[in-house]
């Protein structure tokens, strides 16, 4: 941890008169697991380390990275990194952060045992996760694969101008797809649990999910084109609220491709949403006392009660629009440059539990699962279209499957037709938070 | 890069005690790219990454670690730790002879990206930035991105094989975002090759721009894409991605063999319409998904996939090769040293056939025009896929007409493989991609004749 802190410091020291310079180092060993019918089918243990140098000098920016802490790599990277900074052109709002007299939270993130436990017992959860999913439902015919994996990652900035953050996070998780076959029909589900330390993980959950999650898919047919009222399960509103967070980045504002830019105060929603973004709160997988700046973490409303209320900055969005920086600069390793995200959103809880939201649903889709975010959302014009699956809502209850449709709308209109928020707030491995989500009005295209 | 007798000693060490098989594979990575976002170049970045991967395999079980020390020691305990990992039980020592076995590159490289002046690089940027705010006023930003990478890599294995590779990629992508009455819309355009800078003599950046700053202001009057099941005629070089994602994967045998592909048990079947012909061709030179030799240091090679609608082949990776004693298809792939490598594609796409492609789209009575496709996703185990809309236009009368909204659409591969009723004689490679499988992501490159599929399902709103 120091180490990592000792290398920044070190780092900076090359910096020059005029230069601000900010260090970011990172660590992390990970062990990963992963069985095939009985057997360890692959077992890979690792240290990865990395620094990425940032330069600003004239308000020009240059970054360099190097994937090792060797003496000699980590001076020629600071040496590329100010060379090019005389590439970029000059931006009055370039700069590493300043300490803003924020306190970083306190956060237990951090479970020291993770180093200790054996091999042999993760590859036993491995194994058992594996073993409890076949047991599960004598329709689950194979299991695609089934991992376990733990990570304990650190990382330090320290810069020219008095930031000086370490943090550190343990994570282990556990994940298994499944194969349920009946006659020639072939349908997959999965199902995970994830936790700082070992001692969390649920293998009976991780495998209930994935066997239930396929198995109820058998059968499954395309349904007809129609409009619908959609109920999206915890795992699809996560997807769903990640790439809403993404379009209240403030970059996207100052570079003119926000949905929300200049929408401040007016209603952008239902009522029902409130947005959140708080990297404070431990339960969250995003949860860091700090961000890739090294300025503390902080509660950020994004929609109150469906009016838009703020954006996430970081240093360089905040000075471009006259504000402070929230703590929310964030970076996808030591190899890029800050942007500005989220990492801990979600939306406020509703009072009503998902089997209640469902029953209240005469005609409709509980969708439980959606590919192809990448290829049919559009964050820019709000186009939203995914490939989709997941069960029949008849009269309030659950009926057959249904698979290879599509449901669409733009995320404008998805946010303005939300008809109920579930209480089953679930924090998920990723940047947002799910819960279930009933949606009005969507289009489902199928046969 | 390393001392032969290093990797020897390395190999040796590997298995010490015990192991079927061992492997070093060391990769040397060095990266340039240049952005410019609203009207200003951000920021120059470049970065070196290097280090080694070592495998051993004992029985079904692979042991893996990797090092960024690449000093002896730093091998021996990477190659110590990857033993244990494959729980080896007997012991002994054994010689490794090595012997070097190269391929021949798929091209030559013309102009090294790294002996090339970051302003020239820079340059690029500015001049894309003005030929895409050229195309008028609508034009509100401009995204800009100049990227290349070296890759260097040897791989050793305790089958005595010694070889390498010398990986030179060269990347310019334009977005642009345009804004009217109907909010804003974004267009995109990439050109990527395994080349280096002589890429700009033959693509102008400016051209570049300009079809990303098009397609943008083409969406601004887009109506909505229809709602439901449609014939699709995707144009030539836009739509590699259908059989990326419609068969491609099913096609690797790690899926096959986990029965998590429908194409399972198929091989000398009818699984197409007669008129599909798909090849994977990691030899294609210049193109993005080439090489010389795979990440298990196995030659690229043309593999026919499928012909004439038959099954011939699945693609493979070195260890179940050896398993079934077959030869190698050089699909063995890896995102970087701290990863095992899979079963990947390299270039994947569809051959001509004899139909004009203007009949293909007259002879479509209401439809939908597919010029380019987004990414796309599949579930092997079901065949079910989708495939983003990037730039479509609607079908009416057998003729192009109006320009639609972004979507995905939906189908079955092997439905859809069965449902390709025309293919016409103007075959084109795509768009440089990144294909992602199990959370790594390699290089890959795709193309198709213009094609006319009897169904599809697009997921759009309109009714």
């Amino acid at each position: 941890m120091t180490d990592l802190v000792d290398i920044a410091d070190g780092i900076v020291g090359l910096a020059r008169d005029g230069e601000e310079l900010e260090a970011y180092v990172a660590r992390s060993t990970d062990t990963e697991v992963r069985v095939y019918e009985g057997e360890v089918e692959q077992l890979a243990v690792a240290d990865s380390q990395g620094v990425g140098v940032r330069i600003v000098r004239d308000g020009r920016q240059g970054f360099a990275y190097c994937g090792t802490f060797d003496p000699d790599a980590l001076a020629e990277t600071v040496a590329e990194a100010r060379d090019n900074a005389a590439f970029g052109e000059p931006d009055p709002a370039a700069g590493v952060a300043v300490p803003d007299g924020v306190v970083p939270p306190a956060l237990d993130l951090w479970r020291p045992a993770l180093a200790d436990v054996p091999t042999a017992d993760k590859v036993a959860l491995a194994l058992e996760l594996e073993r409890a999913t076949r047991a599960a439902d004598p329709r689950i015919t194979g299991i695609e694969s089934c991992d376990y994996a733990d990570s304990r990652g650190e990382s330090a900035v320290v810069t020219t101008t008095g930031i000086r953050l370490a943090t550190r996070a343990t994570g282990a998780e556990l994940v298994a797809y499944s194969l349920a076959a009946d006659g020639d029909d072939t349908q997959t589900g999965f199902g995970f649990s994830l936790g700082r330390d070992i001692e969390s993980l649920d293998v009976a959950a991780a495998a209930r999910d994935a066997a239930d999650r396929a198995v109820r898919m058998l059968g499954a047919t395309q349904p007809p084109s129609a409009r619908l009222t959609v109920v999206l399960d915890p795992w699809v509103t996560a997807q769903l609220v990640g790439i809403v967070a993404g379009t209240l980045s403030a970059e996207e504002v100052v570079k003119g491709r926000s949905l929300f830019g200049g929408r401040e105060g007016e209603q952008v929603a239902s009522p029902l949403v409130t947005l959140v973004e708080d990297p404070t709160d431990a339960r969250s997988w995003g949860a860091s006392p700090g961000d890739a700046e090294g300025l503390a973490s902080r509660r950020v409303p994004l929609i109150a009660g469906g009016v838009q209320d703020g954006f996430v900055h970081n240093t360089w969005t905040a000075r471009r629009l006259g504000t402070q920086s929230t703590g929310s600069a964030v970076r996808g390793g030591f190899k890029s440059t800050p942007g500005a995200g989220c990492r801990a959103v979600s939306l406020a809880p509703g009072t009503a539990a998902a089997a209640d939201l469902v029953a209240g649903v005469e005609d409709g889709i509980l969708i439980q699962e959606v590919s192809g975010l990448h290829s049919g959302v559009n964050p820019v014009s709000g186009d939203f279209s995914t490939g989709a699956e997941g069960l029949r809502i008849r009269n309030g209850e659950l009926a057959e499957p249904l698979r290879e449709f599509t449901i669409a709308s733009t995320l404008q209109r998805l946010l303005s037709d939300v008809a109920a928020v579930g209480s089953d707030l679930t924090w998920l491995p990723m940047s947002a938070a799910g819960l279930t989500l009933v949606i009005a009005d969507v289009s489902v295209s199928g046969s | 890069m390393l001392d032969d007798a290093v990797i020897q000693r390395t190999l040796a060490a590997a298995l010490r005690t015990g192991g079927d098989f061992a492997e070093v594979f060391v990769e040397d990575k060095r990266s340039s790219a240049a952005m410019l976002d609203d009207g200003r170049v951000e920021e120059l970045s470049s970065g070196r990454d290097r280090g080694a991967g070592i495998r051993v395999v004992v029985g079904e079980t692979t042991g893996f670690a990797h090092t960024a020390d690449l000093s002896e020691a730093g091998l021996r305990s990477a190659a110590e730790a990857a033993a244990a990992a494959a729980r080896s039980g007997g012991g002994g020592v054994r010689e490794v002879a090595l012997t070097r076995r190269d391929a021949p590159r798929p091209n030559e490289v013309a102009v090294l990206p790294e002996s090339v002046p970051k302003g020239d690089k820079v340059e690029l940027l500015r001049r894309a930035d003005e030929a895409a705010r050229g195309e008028g006023g609508a034009i509100r930003q401009v995204r800009a991105r100049y990227g290349d990478s070296r890759r260097q890599i040897l791989v050793a294995n305790s089958e005595g094989l010694l070889t390498g590779d010398d990986q030179v990629r060269t990347l310019f992508v334009v977005s642009a975002v345009a804004s009217g009455d109907t909010g804003m819309q974004t267009g995109y355009e990439t050109v990527g090759r395994t080349v280096g800078f002589e890429l700009f003599d033959r693509y102008e950046v400016e051209g570049i721009a300009r079809t990303a700053a098009r397609r943008a202001l083409t969406k601004l009057a887009a109506r909505p894409a229809p709602s439901g099941t449609l014939p699709v005629v995707i144009g030539p070089g836009g739509g590699g991605v259908l059989f990326h994602e419609a068969c491609g994967h099913g096609l690797e045998k790690d899926l096959v063999d986990k029965g998590a592909s429908v194409f399972r048990g198929k091989v000398g079947q009818q699984v197409a319409s007669p008129l599909v012909t798909l090849v994977d061709d990691g030899t294609m030179a210049e193109e993005w998904g080439c090489y010389a030799v795979d990440d298990e240091g196995t030659p690229a090679q043309r593999n026919v996939l499928i012909e004439d609608g038959v099954l011939s082949d699945y693609m493979w990776d070195m260890l179940r090769c050896r398993k079934e004693g077959r030869a190698r298809s050089g699909n063995g792939r890896r995102q970087s040293y701290q990863h095992l490598p899979m079963v990947r594609m390299t270039n994947t796409y569809l051959l001509g056939g004899q139909d004009d492609p203007a009949d293909i789209v007259a002879g479509t009575d209401h439809g939908v025009y597919v010029a380019s496709l987004g990414g796309g996703q599949v579930n092997t185990a079901t065949g079910d896929f989708v495939f983003g809309m990037r730039e479509a236009y609607l079908i009416e009368d057998g003729q192009i007409t109006e320009p639609l909204r972004e979507g995905n659409l939906i189908g079955n591969g092997p439905k859809v493989l069965l449902d390709i009723e025309a293919v016409g004689n103007d075959f084109a490679m795509g768009s440089p991609g990144t294909c992602g499988k199990d959370g790594q992501g390699v290089p890959v490159g795709d193309g198709v004749p213009t094609l006319r599929v009897k169904a599809l399902t697009v997921g759009g709103t309109a009714a």
